[in-house]
């Protein structure tokens, strides 16, 4: 791998910047691999990446029906975060942000990881309880929480408005909480996980999987069949369609989550902001855009095309938060399909189908589980057991009843 | 914003409705497994194509009814009501001609 | 100081020469007049310069005439604040305007940030990805971003009144070009209702300035008399200054409607929303820029927009203009540009041999031509000076110029088409994108048709980037995107055209690529060998041109973004000191009085030890009546349902499928076949929606109707060990001694004043209590008289914060505070009335797995304070300390009760039940309190109070 610095950066610039080298390989299919995995958004690379890295096994090919990233993975509002109520998701989302601390080293490419904070709102005085219930259970998990008072509020964000319809009595912030270039997330990735001998293959959509009994062996793309000894699905909004390929169901509803960004101005905010009680979010992109992140439309899609009234909620929403938002522009709205699950926590690990594994379910938060969701899927498929840190994560909690509601218990998602 | 037949009162704005998911789900009693439960509480069909799903005309008629519509052209191919048969694929455009008739 | 308009023409154009307009650019007086754009008034005063570039400071000026302008994006203040990224060729200009560049530091004519511009082969696409990483990103994170962003916030508040505006329409023509008139008068012809949209301030399109000759008349004609029949007709509508913004499923579009956007402090804008029964668009072609070095100098323009500039509005772009074009309809433009008395000197043509006729009309016109020409590149260095090309021979030439009107053919503006769902297709005749089939019910005509000229008359060259080894064409002018940057993330193998996009950042500015992404693919498919069909294009997603936040939020600001709802007392309520906060949407009664910690005490206490009244009003009411009202209750509560006697009152939980508590609340049993149905006040909704899903989707052979009724009644709750004796004196009230109606009786009556009431003898606060309903039309009046009988016993008044401490000492159960989304009956103490239910309920045979029936479970538990002291709800029980500490729970509740003189709560602990008696540690950021648990009902236990 070609080795990206400043001062190389600057070497390269005197020679007209002629000799960088592809950042992956366009590759073709081989007859077999090791492991398949279905899906190039940042789970599918993440897992092909740490599998060649961390677990020894290089002969990994990520299939990708379109441009790697170009799923939800390169469409959303970039958020992360590990304030979660639930020990077992804090420990999962906690590893996560970790490792993405060092990631950019250690891919040697710049994720533009920006540990702005991430605040989150409250409006009422029960909500105020609610907030210190999660605050404590945050912090007794061992992450990161500091509580902020309106004064505190309007200090880091001056353009709040405290007085709102809902007004704002307080609420919290994680520090280490902030956001990573979507899109640099993906090539750094997928630029590593090739330099260590992945195959990335686009415009290869999986059709169909090939079963020997209770056992998958390979699979059917558009440029024909791959034998695999295991496979893994990573393919968020999509994961209905290949579990019924597999021959099993999944508790998986797949909805047009939406984004919108401003035309592009001078800083005005420099942190995260979040409302759970009006479902807005906001951010301020390096560019200078205003990031919105909106609700899902509430029915099943598709389409990765979202609809007026969630954007109307998020307009409405925050130019009540930040009234002086409104002369501003909306510049650009656009949608992902996600795959969203009763309790709004991933499901990962073993399927019905043997040397099948499924990451999957990530609905509107997945995008900063990346990290921890490729390692612990890498682990998982090495071994064929989950990983300690994604144990409670399987389609069995459907089963026992044993659900992680993350949403029902601190009401935050993304 | 849908434009959502009510087969009571016609066509109307997506905002008048509620959606209430897939439908035609057989609801089991309490005798059955485990699994056959969450089977039912949790697992859908979730189709990229053709979804029949129902809604609610709630700020309007009130009524519930079933829909089969494209999730992901979002088209709505036909409409009946709770208790009509559920239309097979082949005949769900004709369906939509005469209830959009 | 005035300038003169040195480039505005004696006479011509459609201004009004005789309504001169002050406005300032850039601190500097000018004048215009009426029916010029900020932009064209601004190239009659001869201003070049009028940006610069976002990255690499170049100067930039005007390039085009159109939504398309991607340089001409200036903060222009008409009254309400300096709005950032205005296009000032769609501006209208209006006396006293104020309009600045939004860059360019000292000056913009002097700026220090073109020293960016020498080291540019540091800043290539993706430059950020390969440094920036050391020590971290955070380092430099702060630079990047103040450099970034093309305006500023305005100052002030918004005084634009923004609204929301629905219709319908049978066909909506987007476009008022001569495509769009004439679909809009055939369809208005045939008695269609018509809604015709354009964002110019007048209708015409190419017309205003283009007279090509229409239904063999000439245009002007054809024009007046077009709109003149349109005005007349009732089932048409125009909207000028309005653009159609999105198109959405369903043929359901968005409009940004700025027709009274420019009226100062009066301003109003429109967010239209028309469900439409068929689509035409009429929306046009957008002309290309040619690839060729220094692309980007003031002066070098779009060749429509520059005959644009000449005959709508009378200005000449230069002295002597240079055509570079690579079409027939580029010449077009040339030469009817040259006909109103434009200061053409030469055209050079790409082509080998453009037409004869063409080159004759040349001739006539004393235009130099040059034919099979490769354009090399502009010179000049805040203007363009001259042009250089290679000749058909191959040597290199230069043509002095003081402006350049180039022409790299059209692109249909299919962007509205592109959201429908519509496909492009890349037709290698007209190089471009045109459509090719929408499942909505659209058509596309004229040129966003592809329809540029009559039948095989633009012929145009194959595309292509200059031969340059310096490769300083630029691609995208607002991201300063220039062809060696495709190249550099061709050469990283960024090659679809998604990364390439996102790589390069080309197309995501403001502009969306309107004159980029077309030269971007080309070279990516020169580069990579594909043809454009291949390459693909990005899908183009809402919004067409940016649309105000304002606007689209319409009214909903302040108290309309959430409209509370009021009780039907409310006055009454603030008459006598009422503290209003928000419960569940309503604005209630938290407490009396000015003390909030000392009212909610006074207040808990007199309930305790005579009597206070509540406003229960929101408290959700549903009738439910029919032959199997019974049988479908029964299916909903965990409880019991039919064993209850008409007349009588029981308490019960619902739940969810996934057997987690949902509801609670009492329900009367009216008669036998008729109920009434008491939810929590933010549920009401909610519940009544859920009893018609499951009857008319599960059980629709249940006869049975539901009636939600809860604004029809209002509520006094009379508390108290007095409540009797003032209820009892009202006249017209049924006998309320213990033997007549004890507790969880329900009767109805009516007053002396004819007034209906309901009553239900239930207590949420463990007294004595009653709860009183009557028409919401009497419920002021029902109130005041309650007070007045009640002044003999010191009756008061109570708000929800004292019924929350009441309802804590008696640990009666609070849905939503008390339980979660995880909260099952077990949880909660109802284990018991499980075991009894026979049959089958909704939640039922969830609460049968393993995982529900764990002893492990969190279970809800009253604690007191060891040593006093207080905590707050939201504390945690925590077992071991450091790092090992863990949570076991937390405090749900946590009141000071008056009446025990002591902190205590409630909360849910893994295996409550069995703890009672022990010490625990509660824990609330960072201090620690020692709790031992008990059972959750702290006074009266045995409720003799609520029974007396
Ligand atoms: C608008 C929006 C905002 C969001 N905001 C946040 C946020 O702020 N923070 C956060 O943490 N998360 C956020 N998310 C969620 C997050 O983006 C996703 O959870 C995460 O990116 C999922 O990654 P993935 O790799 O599983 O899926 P994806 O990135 O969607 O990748 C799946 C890939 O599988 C491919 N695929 C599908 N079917 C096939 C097939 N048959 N064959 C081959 N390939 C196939 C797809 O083309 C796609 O590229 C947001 C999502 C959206 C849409
Ligand atoms: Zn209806």
């Amino acid at each position: 791998m070609q080795r990206y610095s400043f001062l190389r950066h600057v070497g390269h610039a005197l020679r007209g910047h002629r000799h960088w080298q592809p950042a992956w390989q366009t590759a073709e299919p081989k007859k077999q691999y090791d492991v398949v995995i279905i899906g190039g958004g940042g789970h599918g690379l993440a897992t092909a990446y740490y599998l060649a890295t961390r677990y020894g096994i290089k002969n990994v090919a990520v299939l990708e029906k379109g441009y790697i990233g170009g799923g939800n993975t390169g469409r959303n509002t970039q958020v992360v975060r590990s304030n979660y109520f639930f020990p077992e998701s804090a420990a999962f989302f906690d590893h996560s942000l970790t490792l993405f601390e060092t990631l950019s080293k250690e891919l040697n490419f710049n994720l533009m990881f920006s540990q702005c904070g991430h605040i989150v709102l409250a409006h009422s005085e029960h909500e105020l309880e609610q907030q210190r219930r999660t605050v404590n259970s945050i912090r007794l998990n061992g992450v990161d929480a500091e509580h902020l008072s309106p004064q505190q509020l309007k200090k880091r964000v001056p353009l709040l408005n405290l007085d709102a319809r809902f007004p704002v009595l307080g609420g919290f912030v994680q520090p280490r909480g902030g956001c990573i270039r979507h899109d640099a997330l993906v090539w750094g990735l997928a630029r590593a996980a090739d330099s260590a001998g992945v195959d990335i293959i686009q415009n290869c959509e999986v059709t169909g999987l090939q079963l020997q009994g209770d056992k998958v062996v390979g699979v059917d793309t558009s440029l024909g069949g791959i034998a695999a000894d295991r496979a893994a699905i990573a393919v968020a909004g999509h994961t209905s369609e290949l579990a019924r390929m597999a021959g099993f169901r999944v508790p998986i509803t797949s909805m047009a989550l939406q984004a919108l960004v401003t035309e592009p101005v001078k800083p005005i905010i420099s942190t995260m902001v979040i409302s759970p009680t009006i479902h807005m979010y906001i951010s301020q992109t390096d560019h200078g855009e205003v990031l919105l992140g909106a609700g899902a439309d509430v029915y099943n899609s598709y389409a990765q095309r979202g609809g007026i009234p969630a954007i109307e909620e998020t307009v409405a929403a925050a130019l009540e938060l930040f009234p002086s938002l409104s002369r501003l522009r909306l510049m650009r709205q656009w949608s992902g399909t996600t795959d969203i699950t009763p309790d709004t926590t991933p499901i990962m690990g073993k399927t019905p189908v043997q040397n099948l594994y499924l990451s999957g379910g990530w609905g509107t938060g997945g995008f900063k589980a990346i990290p921890a969701g490729g390692d612990t899927m890498a682990y998982t498929i090495a071994n064929d057991e989950s990983h300690p840190l994604i144990a409670k994560f399987g389609l069995e909690r459907f089963t026992i009843g044993a659900l992680i509601d993350e949403g029902a218990a601190s009401g935050v998602s993304h | 914003m849908l434009q959502i037949p009510c087969p009571y009162c016609g066509t109307r704005d997506e905002a008048e409705f509620h959606f209430g998911g897939e439908a035609h789900i057989t609801r089991p009693g309490p005798e059955v497994s485990d699994e056959e439960w969450s089977d039912y509480l949790f697992n859908r069909e979730n189709p990229k194509g053709t979804h029949f799903e129902r809604w609610c005309h709630n700020f309007g008629c009130g009524q519930w009814f079933n829909v089969a519509r494209d999730t992901v052209t979002h088209e709505i191919d036909a409409v009946y009501r709770m208790g009509e048969r559920k239309p097979t694929p082949e005949n769900v455009l004709t369906e939509n001609k005469r209830r959009l008739a | 100081m005035s300038h003169a308009q040195t480039f505005r023409r004696p006479q011509g154009g459609r201004i009004d020469r005789s309504n001169a307009i002050n406005f300032r650019f850039n601190g500097k007086t000018y004048q215009g007049y009426a029916g010029d754009t900020l932009a064209s008034a601004l190239l009659a005063n001869g201003v070049r310069v009028v940006s610069r570039s976002f990255k690499f400071h170049r100067p930039r000026g005007i390039l085009s005439a159109g939504v398309e302008e991607p340089n001409a994006l200036l903060g222009v203040d008409v009254g309400n604040g300096m709005i950032p990224v205005v296009r000032a060729t769609l501006m209208p200009l209006i006396e006293g305007l104020n309009a600045e560049s939004q860059s360019g530091f000292p000056s913009l004519n002097f700026d220090l940030g073109r020293i960016l511009d020498l080291t540019r082969p540091l800043w290539p696409a993706g430059f950020y990805n390969k440094s920036f990483k050391w020590p971290s990103w955070h380092t430099f994170e702060w630079a990047i971003r103040r450099a970034a962003g093309l305006g500023r916030l305005p100052a002030g508040t918004d005084t634009t009144q923004y609204r929301h505006l629905n219709t319908h329409c049978d066909v909506l023509v987007v476009g008022a070009g001569p495509s769009g008139l004439k679909a809009a008068l055939d369809a208005a012809r045939r008695g269609d209702d018509v809604l015709l949209v354009e964002q110019d301030v007048e209708a015409g399109g190419s017309l205003l300035f283009d007279s090509m000759g229409i239904d063999s008349g000439p245009s002007d004609k054809w024009l007046t008399a077009t709109l003149a029949e349109l005005a007349g007709m009732d089932n048409v509508r125009i909207l000028l200054c309005a653009t159609v913004a999105g198109y959405f499923d369903h043929n359901v579009l968005t409009i940004h409607d700025r027709s009274a956007a420019h009226r100062g402090s009066n301003a109003v804008e429109t967010f239209w929303k028309v469900r439409a029964g068929n689509v035409v668009l009429a929306t046009g072609a957008i002309e290309q820029p040619l690839m060729f070095g220094n692309n980007d100098l003031p002066g070098v323009m779009l060749a429509g927009a520059m005959h644009q500039y000449a005959s709508r509005y009378g200005v000449d772009c230069g002295q002597r203009i240079v055509g570079i074009i690579n079409n027939d309809v580029g010449w077009r433009t040339m030469l009817a540009m040259a006909d109103t008395g434009s200061p053409v000197s030469a055209i050079i043509d790409v082509r080998e041999d453009p037409e004869d006729g063409l080159l004759q009309a040349a001739k006539t016109r004393n235009i130099a031509t040059h034919t099979g020409a490769t354009p090399l590149l502009a010179r000049g260095s805040s203007a363009v000076k001259a042009f250089r090309f290679a000749s058909k021979s191959g040597d290199t030439q230069e043509i002095q110029c003081d402006a350049i009107a180039m022409s790299g053919g059209l692109n249909p503006t299919a962007h509205l088409y592109s959201q429908a769902g519509g496909r492009l297709r890349y037709d290698e005749p007209l190089a471009c994108f045109v459509p090719q089939e929408c499942r909505q019910r659209v058509r596309v005509i004229g040129a966003a048709n592809g329809e540029f000229a009559a039948a095989n008359a633009y012929n145009i060259a194959k595309r292509q980037s200059a031969p340059l080894k310096s490769n300083a064409q630029w691609v995208d002018y607002l991201h300063d995107v220039t062809v060696s940057d495709i190249e550099l993330a061709v050469r990283e193998n960024y090659t679809s055209v998604e990364h390439l996009k996102r790589y390069t950042t080309t197309g995501m500015a403001v502009d969306q690529g309107k004159t980029s992404n077309l030269n971007a693919m080309t070279v990516l498919g020169q580069l990579t060998e594909r043809a454009l069909a291949e390459v693909g294009t990005t899908t183009f997603r809402p919004q067409f041109m940016p649309v105000t936040m304002g606007a689209i939020a319409g009214n909903r600001r302040g108290d309309f973004y959430a409209p509370p709802r009021l009780l039907a007392a409310h006055d009454w309520h603030r008459a006598n000191g009422a503290v209003f906060d928000d419960y569940g949407g309503w604005k209630r009664p938290a407490f009396y009085g000015k003390d909030r910690a000392a009212s909610i005490a006074a207040e808990a206490r007199k309930v305790r030890e005579s009597a206070a009244l509540f406003d229960g009003s929101p408290l959700g009411k549903i009738e439910v009546k029919g032959p199997d009202a019974a049988e479908f209750l029964n299916r909903m509560y965990v409880n019991t349902v039919p064993t209850l006697k008409p007349g009588k009152v029981r308490y019960g939980l619902m739940l969810t499928e996934n057997g987690i508590v949902m509801d609670d609340g009492v329900f009367v049993r009216l008669a036998e076949d008729h109920f009434l149905v008491n939810t929590t006040s933010g549920n009401a909704d909610r519940i009544a929606g859920w009893f018609e899903e499951w009857h008319q989707c599960e059980w629709p052979e249940l006869e049975v109707i539901f009636s939600p009724v809860t604004a029809h009644w209002s509520v006094a709750t009379v508390a108290g060990p007095n409540s009797r004796a003032i209820l009892a004196a009202l006249p017209g009230m049924i006998d309320l001694t213990t033997g007549a109606f004890p507790h969880m009786s329900f009767a109805s009556g009516e007053f002396a004043d004819g007034t209906p009431y309901r009553l239900q003898r239930v207590s949420f606060s463990g007294e004595l209590s009653y709860e009183l309903s009557v028409p919401a039309n009497r419920t002021a009046a029902t109130f005041q008289r309650i007070w007045d009988e009640g002044q003999v016993h010191g009756i008061g008044l109570f708000g929800i914060e004292a019924l929350m401490v009441l309802r804590t000492e008696k640990g009666f159960l609070h849905v939503g505070v008390d339980t979660d989304g995880t909260t099952n009956p077990f949880d909660v103490g109802f284990g018991g009335i499980v075991a009894n239910k026979k049959g089958d309920y909704v939640g039922a045979r969830s609460l049968q797995r393993a995982h529900d029936q764990s002893a492990d479970r969190r279970q809800l538990v009253g604690f007191e304070l060891v040593n006093g002291g207080s905590v707050l709800a939201g504390a945690h029980f925590v077992v071991r300390c450091g790092k090992d500490r863990r949570s076991e729970g937390f405090v749900t509740s946590a009141v000071f009760s008056p009446i025990l003189g002591k902190t205590i709560g409630l909360g849910l602990i893994e295996r409550g039940f069995d703890r009672k008696g022990e010490a625990v540690q509660i824990h609330d950021n960072n201090t620690q309190i020692t709790a031992t648990l008990v059972g959750p009902c702290f006074f009266d236990p045995d409720g003799e109070r609520m029974r007396a």
